[in-house]
């Protein structure tokens, strides 16, 4: 079977124009596949910033709340009531709001201020410059180092601002895993100067960060929270709430579904109509192997070899350009917010898979027609 | 002569039904021995096609039988078929189909890589069949590149690569000039015929009926006659 392979890899390849025509087809596929997909899990990967860099292992929160970014604040008692539900560990609250700093330049520039508890410090991401300590320093702020730092003019430790006619001074620059979706720099400091210096609401709990003294205690945390009125879910939990909320109720994921559909489309279309006009050419050809003994399955496994191996080389060539543009697209601009994950990966594949069936689905059936006598008849 | 290569008995084939029937062949029986060139000639639309289709395994008759080795190839199975026409016959196509995208060398070694040998074996064996035929130097060319005469050598090439018993040859001089058609089938009897094989040929260009050991004619479907062939008599 080497050798017949080996045939059929050369009728494909030596048509260079064909084979050009057929690669750039699905390269294109899978190239507007991956970019859309990848746009659309960076975005869904940032929308769940707060989460992440947080890391509390369980989030309890207003039941209406979608995301970490739009928070209803809870009244005190939750949190007095949630420390005291057996199997909690600790439970700390989690101020998150945005606000407005005035930076020396005269600029003002929103931001979003997270306020750690102050005991605890719970959440707090990792310095790079400064110390921890320093948060409770006068008027002291901790900025993360980001995609969105520069919007703060790049502020060293010492720098000053005005956020609400306060005075706030940058003691620690932080480093986060993930930054945030919509383009603005994020402040840390403690809960309490957090609802000192920004106007808020009557209650200030946005969240309450709970640690549980064992796994086994989630789902009874989670029962008495919800017998609060309130809702507890664990950190993947939330993740997926903000993700679903994304998808299903901003449309932002039936324009991705629609874009990736229409690149299956034009992919399909382009390679579907090449590979059906290479096998039309060729088919007399087919029709003479026949003639001289090549069994149909033999000749549908040289189709399905021609069709595979076109599928995955444009396959890895769409992942390689794909892969390419947003490594400049980043390089370039730090917001650009794409991430190529397994499950994109995979889902293109799926998707090419489908076109090379369909494809060779195609020319199978148009080369177990043609009769040998036909070749004879001319 | 060495003995019977192919027994066709009472074959019949029509295409179409109802008022559209067309009897294609009607009731053809004739024996092609080993070691003949046998010529099956008539005008077009005479059946001639048809009927090496039907003792070549590719088109299946509606009733009638073909013997090769004392066996009727019609109760075959569609495989065993492909086997037959693999292992036993050669086909020289009228437009020769060679593959255009492949060499001249891997043209002439499909028949041995479909019988599953291995690809560089496969290579110096087709090598060997272009020096029978004379187109040694051209291996390595794309057949587009080879004048209509080396084609058809390497069509030759290709149908005597699985070395079949029997060599069929569909208006061979068709798609060459007359000297030209001429000498390949001088050449194909000189180096290609042989005790061991039975080459029929379909044709109705007289010039070549001096190289026919016997020539059938075929009218509307029918055997008007089976004659000797050779050299004319002035």
């Amino acid at each position: 079977m080497k050798g017949i392979l080996k045939i059929a890899y050369k009728l494909l390849v030596n048509d260079k124009g064909k084979f050009a025509a057929l690669l750039m087809g699905i390269t294109f596929a899978v190239f507007l596949m991956i970019m859309m997909t990848s746009l659309f899990a960076g975005i869904l990967h940032r929308s769940s910033a707060t989460v992440l860099n947080v890391g509390a292992k369980i989030w309890v929160m207003d039941p209406a709340v979608n995301t970490a970014v739009n928070s209803i604040p809870m009244p005190d008692y939750v949190l007095d009531a949630v420390r005291s539900i057996n199997g909690v560990n600790y439970a700390v609250p989690l101020y998150s709001g945005g606000a407005l700093v005035k930076l020396r330049s005269g600029v003002y520039q929103s931001v979003t201020v997270l306020g750690l508890d102050d005991s605890s410090l719970f959440g707090r991401p990792e310095l790079i410059e400064g110390k921890i300590d320093d948060i409770y320093a006068e008027n002291a702020f901790v900025v993360v180092k980001d995609a969105e730092f520069p919007k703060l003019e790049n502020p060293r430790i010492g720098t000053e601002f005005e956020i609400n006619d306060h005075r706030g001074v940058i003691v620690g620059i932080a480093r986060v895993t993930t930054s945030g979706l919509f383009g603005v720099p994020t402040l840390y400091t403690t809960y309490n100067r957090a609802i000192t210096y920004i106007p808020s609401s009557r209650f200030t709990d946005a969240f309450i960060l709970v640690d549980p003294k064992s796994n086994d205690a989630v789902p009874y945390i989670k029962q008495q929270v919800a017998n609060l009125g309130y809702l507890a879910l664990t950190k993947d939990e939330f993740i997926e709430k903000t993700s679903t909320f994304y998808k299903y109720k901003t449309g932002l994921g039936t324009n991705v579904l629609i874009m990736t559909v229409i690149s299956f489309i034009v992919g399909l279309s382009i390679s579907g109509q090449t590979f059906y006009t290479f096998i039309l050419e060729n088919l007399e050809k087919f029709g003479a192997l026949k003639a001289i003994g090549a069994k149909g399955k033999e000749l549908i496994f040289m189709i399905l070899f021609q069709a595979t191996f076109t599928a995955l080389t444009g396959y890895g060539l769409g992942i390689g350009f794909a892969s390419l543009l947003i490594t400049i697209a980043k390089l370039r601009l730090p917001d650009y917010a794409a991430l190529i994950t397994y499950g994109n990966l995979g889902m293109a594949l799926v998707m090419v898979v489908i076109i090379a069936g369909i494809s060779s689905y195609i020319g199978v059936r148009k080369v177990l027609k043609i009769e040998p006598f036909d070749i004879f008849r001319g | 002569m060495a003995g019977l290569a192919v027994k066709a008995h009472e074959l019949i084939k029509w295409f179409g039904e109802g008022e559209a029937k067309t009897y294609a062949v009607r009731g053809v029986s004739f024996e092609a021995d080993f070691g003949e060139m046998f010529y099956i000639e008539g005008p077009s639309g005479s059946g001639k096609t048809t009927l090496l289709s039907l003792i070549s395994g590719i088109l299946r008759p509606n009733s009638g039988s073909v013997l090769v080795d004392d066996k009727d190839i019609w109760s075959m199975t569609s495989d065993q078929l492909a086997d037959f026409r693999l292992n036993k016959v050669g086909f020289v196509f009228q437009d020769f189909h060679l593959f255009p995208r492949l060499t001249t060398a891997e043209n002439v070694a499909i028949p041995l890589i479909l019988k599953r040998r291995d690809w560089n074996e496969s290579m110096n064996s087709a090598m060997e069949y272009l020096e029978i035929v004379g187109i040694k130097d051209r291996a390595n060319l794309p057949p587009v590149k080879l004048s209509g005469g080396e084609q058809q050598r390497v069509a030759i090439a290709r149908a005597i690569a699985s070395s079949p018993d029997i060599l069929i040859f569909d208006e061979p001089t068709a798609s060459l000039d007359g000297d030209t058609g001429r000498r390949i089938v001088e050449f194909v009897k000189h180096n290609v015929l042989n005790e061991m094989r039975c080459i029929i040929i379909v044709t109705h260009d007289s010039r070549i009926f001096e190289y026919a050991d016997r020539i059938m004619k075929m009218e509307d479907g029918r055997i008007l006659g089976i004659e000797k062939g050779g050299p004319h008599e002035e």
